[in-house]
């Protein structure tokens, strides 16, 4: 186990590399002069040269990838180009926001789609079926942002029991955090709830099918131990994968949500980042969200090997 | 009926609605299988074999509609409530499916899935059910029980997981044991090693058993009764010496005849021309007709053959019996 958790590490490593490659070789193609965008209009030419060599663009490309790469490993991820502050305290200080409203949709979207679509399976033709069917489609195909919009609207506007935008940190005042949270994390949730729930009714439907379901019934085992023993416990295996996905890409930061609800994320950094030109920011927000995917995976692997024997002696 | 008889069929059908109409999977079917007796139950794919038994006992898929008398140990099913029939089939019968590949739950291990049956219906704990599972795997003939008890299903072979699922089976003693052409997905060796075992256990634990299969190697060696179904009815049925060294049926003869001889250098294997019906349009006269070497007249198309005696407890449905033929 420790060795599959080394080899996993190692590759997460080589991945993070390269999305670092990946991201400074996209950022010389965008058009744009960050020295210029941070300079505004008047600006003299020493000024000029002297904060593009402070910020090391006008050595050669390869050494400037290098030298990034180098600090990266020591944690250092430069500077804002806007703030002159640390990228590195810049993107952690955003951490939380996202990491709280990521959670909190998926949490909300697991307690909608599990009982949704685990119902819809086992009745599956009935009117329940259909009607979890219809909402599913829904979610999919009516845009978040619209969502978020009627959602500010009716619970914000018309009932005002949620105030319609902002953040407070859940250390300083929970019960803040929890009407802040609420609908930027339903808004997401809601579409997350959506392809769960089409999910979990396929994955159940499917291993419903299983010749072992039937020797589960055959043994005479009251309907709730086959269904939970036997079906949820091969269903969910999958389901594992595409929690993780959704959570992982959550995490990455939701950012038309978060700008439609001024919710100060990851995605939300990223918005103002590319705005701004603000190379390293952008940089070291695709890193953390590269990151966070790995790391998110690396857990499910774990998860799966818990859940699945099979996977064991692999 | 008799006292010692532990299950029987009577006017069974089972009709499943599909999007091109209701299937007739079973057409009034009449079986029964008396304690330490074996009831091999044979025929093509389709014929309404594995369905007829699957749903006597309540496990037929969702969209199929059963009516017909079915009696376990002397108890009308249909008169149960659905908790009363699960709990009944789950102590008093034990099934062994096809395929050891699917039949068992990947995530479970054999030990858990050997013993949950004797938690539910015999009140056991879950350590004393453990302890029964390896008593059961010992029984079965899997060496270093002790260990294997915690294997799971894909840690042991084809072989080695069939005789755990027999073990499943008879976890509870039942009074039947159902098995649904169990060697089917097995190789050969293997194979006739299940056959022994379960004919062994049979002796010593004097279970009846119905035993579905297309091999009429397996049921002549096996079987104390035979009933022989095409096209959802049965076509001919009676003690397994007799239905063997006499086929009545043309349907019966022309299997018999196409089994592969090991002794003979044959070139070719012996067929039955044609394909069986299709469940979703049974003809109106005998089912066979259209297959069948003696293909009397135009009565065996129109009209249904009852199942007639032809001997002391063997009977058949047709018109023309081979003896008759022969004797004309």
């Amino acid at each position: 186990m420790t060795r599959f958790v080394l080899r996993r590490l190692l590759q997460s490593g080589i991945v993070l590399l390269g999305v670092t490659l990946v991201v400074f070789l996209l950022l010389q193609l965008v058009p744009g002069d960050p020295v210029r965008v941070a300079l505004g209009t008047r600006f003299d030419p020493e000024t000029y040269e002297a904060l593009r060599s402070r910020a090391g663009l006008d050595q050669p490309l390869p050494v400037q990838y290098a030298s990034y790469v180098g600090q990266a490993l020591t944690g250092d991820l430069g500077v804002s180009f806007r703030s002159g502050r640390p990228v590195t305290a810049i993107v952690l200080e955003r951490l939380p926001a996202t990491l709280s409203l990521a959670i909190t949709a998926v949490v909300f979207a697991l307690l909608v789609a599990f009982p949704l679509g685990v119902l819809s399976a086992l009745r599956s033709g009935s009117v329940f079926d259909h009607a979890a069917r219809v909402f599913s489609q829904f979610g999919v195909s009516v845009p978040d942002f619209w969502m978020g919009i009627m959602g500010i609207l009716l619970f914000a506007g018309v009932l005002g029991w949620f105030p319609p935008s902002g953040y407070v940190a859940l250390t300083e005042d929970p019960v803040g955090w929890a009407s802040h949270v609420f609908l930027p994390a339903v808004t997401v949730g809601l579409v997350t709830a959506s392809i769960l729930t089409r999910f979990i009714r396929s994955s159940v439907l499917e291993v419903l099918a299983e010749d072992y379901v039937r020797t589960a019934e055959a043994k005479g085992l009251p309907t709730r131990v086959v269904v939970v023993r036997h079906v949820l416990r091969n269903a969910l295996i999958p389901v594992v994968t595409v929690v993780a996905v959704q959570l992982a890409s959550l995490l990455g930061g939701v950012i038309v949500i978060e700008v439609l609800f001024a919710w100060p994320g990851v995605g939300r950094l990223t918005y103002d980042a590319v705005q701004a030109r603000d190379y390293p920011v952008l940089q070291g927000a695709i890193l953390l969200v590269a990151a966070l995917f790995l790391l998110v995976n690396l857990l499910v692997d774990l998860l799966y090997a818990r859940l699945d024997p099979r996977i064991r002696v692999r | 009926m008799n006292d010692e008889t532990v299950l029987s069929v009577a006017d069974l059908t089972v009709t499943i609605g599909t999007r091109r109409g209701a299937a007739r999977a079973v057409a009034g079917v009449d079986w029964s299988v008396r304690a330490g007796e074996t009831l091999a139950l044979v025929g093509e794919s389709g014929s309404g074999k594995s369905m007829s038994v699957l749903a006597a006992t309540g496990l037929a898929p969702r969209a199929a509609r059963v009516t017909g008398d079915v009696r376990l140990l002397g108890t009308d099913l249909a008169a149960l409530s659905a908790a009363r029939r699960r709990r009944m089939r789950g102590r008093h019968v034990g099934f062994v499916f096809q395929d050891p590949m699917t039949s068992l739950n990947p995530v479970l291990t054999v030990g858990r899935q050997i013993g949950e049956a004797s938690e539910v219906h015999l009140g056991l704990t879950r350590r004393a059910a453990r302890a029964r599972a390896i008593e059961m795997l010992e029984l079965v003939g899997i060496p270093s029980a002790a260990e294997r008890v915690d294997a799971y299903p894909h840690q042991l072979s084809g072989g080695m997981r069939q005789r755990a699922v027999i073990a499943m089976a008879l976890v509870c003693e039942p009074d039947l044991l159902i098995a649904d052409e169990p060697t089917t997905a097995l190789d050969v060796t293997t194979q006739a090693q299940i056959v022994e075992l379960v004919a062994d256990l049979q002796r010593r634990l004097g279970t009846a058993v119905v035993w579905i299969s297309h091999d009429l190697g397996v049921v002549a060696g096996l079987a104390d009764t035979v009933a022989v179904m095409y096209g959802g009815r049965i076509v001919e049925q009676g003690a397994v010496d007799a239905v063997f060294a006499e086929p009545a049926h043309p349907y019966t003869a022309a299997l018999l005849a196409a089994r592969p001889d090991p002794d003979a250098n044959v070139t070719e294997l012996v067929t039955i021309p044609g394909t069986p019906p299709s469940p979703l349009e049974l003809p109106e006269g005998c089912a066979f007709w259209p297959r069948c070497s003696v293909r009397g007249d135009s009565r065996c198309e129109r009209e249904l053959p009852p199942l007639v005696p032809v001997a002391a407890g063997h009977q058949v449905r047709t018109f023309y019996p081979r003896q008759t033929r022969e004797d004309r």
